[in-house]
Order: C-alpha cells, then sequence, then structure tokens
C-alpha cells in the first residue's frame, strides 16, 4: 500500500484525538492483518468510493473508548453504553474526514458512507474487499486502540 | 468586538455526543443560551416557533442535510438574514464551495477547539 494513504489515516487519527480528546496516542508500527478479527471491544466501520475504494475500521479496547470519549464530553463515563456507540461513530467519520482531506492533497477524490458501530468481545470487522488489511496500532496509558484500513486505488478510466 | 453571549444560538447535529462535545465548548468561551435538533427537519420547526439568532449546524444528517437546511432558511424570507455557521467532518474543496454558494456565513471543520469555534462566531458576526 501507498505509504501516503498509511500517513494520512495515521495524521488524521493523531490530530482528532489530541484535538477532540486532549490526549495522544503513540502509533506503532503498521503490520498486516489476515483474518476479520478486531483488535478492540468497540469498532466503527466507514466504506470508500471514487478514487479509492474499501473501508476503514477503528477498533478501540474498552479503556481506550472510556478515556477518549470522557475526555470529550468533559464526565467520567464507565462502560460502553450508547454514548460511547454514538461518539465512535462520529469519531470514526471524522477520522475519515480528515485523511479524505489529506488524500484531496494528493489528488486523490474519496466519497464516504456513513459509519456503522460493532460491539462486543470477540466481534469480528467485515471489510467491503474483504482480503488481508494494513493495521496501524496506537498506544496509550489507558489502552490501547487499531486504525484497520483495507482500500484499494482505483486506476483513472483511459480517455 | 460587541458580541451578546446571551444569543440563542440553534445546534444542529444527528449525533447527540457531537451535540454534547460543541455544547461544552460553547459553554467553554460563555454561550449557554443553547437550543438543539436533531436534523433539518426539526431546527426548521424550532426556528418558525421560536426566536433564534445564530445557526450552528452539520452537514451529514438524515431527513434533511445542513446543506438542504442552509438552502431553506436562505429562500425564507422570515429567516434568511440568520448567521449559519457549517460544521462537518467534510472538509473538502467542493463541499466548501457549495455550502459558500448556498450563503454559508463560515464553515468549520471537525475536529475544532473552542477557540476555534469562538473565532468563527466572532467573524460572522462582525460582518452583520
Amino acid at each position: 500500500m501507498d505509504v501516503r494513504f498509511i500517513n494520512a489515516f495515521l495524521e488524521g487519527t493523531l490530530n482528532v484525538i489530541k484535538t477532540m480528546a486532549n490526549l495522544s496516542p503513540i502509533p506503532g508500527k503498521p503490520y498486516l492483518k489476515k483474518d476479520g478479527s478486531a483488535n478492540g471491544d468497540v469498532s466503527g466501520i466507514i466504506g470508500f468510493t471514487g478514487a479509492i475504494t474499501g473501508s476503514m475500521a477503528l477498533s478501540f479496547s474498552e479503556k481506550s473508548i472510556l478515556k477518549i470519549v470522557s475526555n470529550m464530553l468533559g464526565e467520567e463515563i464507565q462502560e460502553i453504553n450508547g454514548d460511547i456507540k454514538d461518539a465512535v461513530g462520529e469519531i470514526t467519520n471524522i477520522i475519515s474526514g480528515a485523511a479524505r482531506k489529506e488524500l484531496e492533497q494528493i489528488g486523490l477524490n474519496v466519497v464516504a458512507a456513513i459509519p456503522t458501530v460493532v460491539s462486543g468481545k470477540g466481534h469480528s470487522i467485515a471489510h467491503v474487499l474483504g482480503g488481508p488489511s494494513i493495521i496501524i496500532p496506537f498506544e496509550m496509558e489507558e489502552g490501547h486502540f487499531v486504525v484497520d484500513i483495507c482500500i484499494n486505488r482505483m486506476e483513472p478510466k483511459a480517455k | 468586538m460587541d458580541i451578546d453571549k446571551n444569543m440563542k444560538i440553534l445546534l444542529v447535529d444527528d449525533f447527540a455526543t457531537m451535540r454534547k462535545v460543541i455544547k461544552n465548548l460553547l459553554k467553554q468561551t460563555g454561550y449557554y443560551n443553547i437550543a438543539e435538533a436533531e436534523d433539518g427537519v426539526e431546527a426548521l420547526r424550532a426556528l418558525k416557533s421560536e426566536k433564534v439568532d445564530f445557526i450552528i449546524s452539520d452537514w451529514n444528517m438524515p431527513n434533511m442535510t445542513g446543506l438542504e437546511l442552509l438552502k431553506a432558511v436562505r429562500a425564507d424570507k422570515d429567516l434568511t438574514g440568520l448567521p449559519f455557521l457549517m460544521v462537518t467532518a467534510e472538509g473538502l474543496q467542493k463541499n466548501v464551495l457549495a455550502a459558500v454558494k448556498a450563503g454559508v456565513s463560515n464553515y468549520i471543520v471537525k475536529p475544532f477547539t473552542a477557540e476555534v469555534l469562538n473565532e468563527k462566531i466572532e467573524k460572522i458576526i462582525a460582518k452583520m
């Protein structure tokens, strides 16, 4: 995968979490994931069409998302409830928007669908394209989360 | 610049969590008179039944989008002059242009801080 794509999602994630939750997660080395398992307890998934097709999932451990949303709302939340799922959908949407803005800078116009949220221990991620995905891991003192991307660049149509 | 911090702001977003986040940011900068709506349809109903001084609206919403709400407000003789700040995750150039063409007062891309939100509000009020 083009490293610029990975950087777009990485930078978008750092910017969104820092601005909305005042947290600075530390990104780890990206790696390939070959199955559909989620690396977390709650995930937001969003599909893409346009210059890039595929999907991105954000999977949060319970502790990491409780900290992020508690910081966002300025109140302590202690369990994965409706507010958390609502926030995961919105965070997914905003990170997708930030990444797509980066991709627009390199001439790629990408359209996003409406995010969906899945939760529960051991849930799985169904990427639009299937096949292996790239995982960008993030660590915080309170827990971990990952950005899980499975995308293909569409070749421009010959004129 | 003289800004009436008591002005009534209508906050339109389908995500309850996001409304809570933006409300917190508004309160941090001294705006406490805030009404809420879940989408454009509910917002239009509120605009017909109560006096609102400023609209802050999300772009992507079910039933009626922020852009459709903006167009409806600009087309209504009683509401047309209302300041309208579009808040969205869509920072793409074509979307900004569509909102400007429809008469948006200003545009803010998520995520943002309380300071940035306040700056945008002040800029809009200063131009009025």
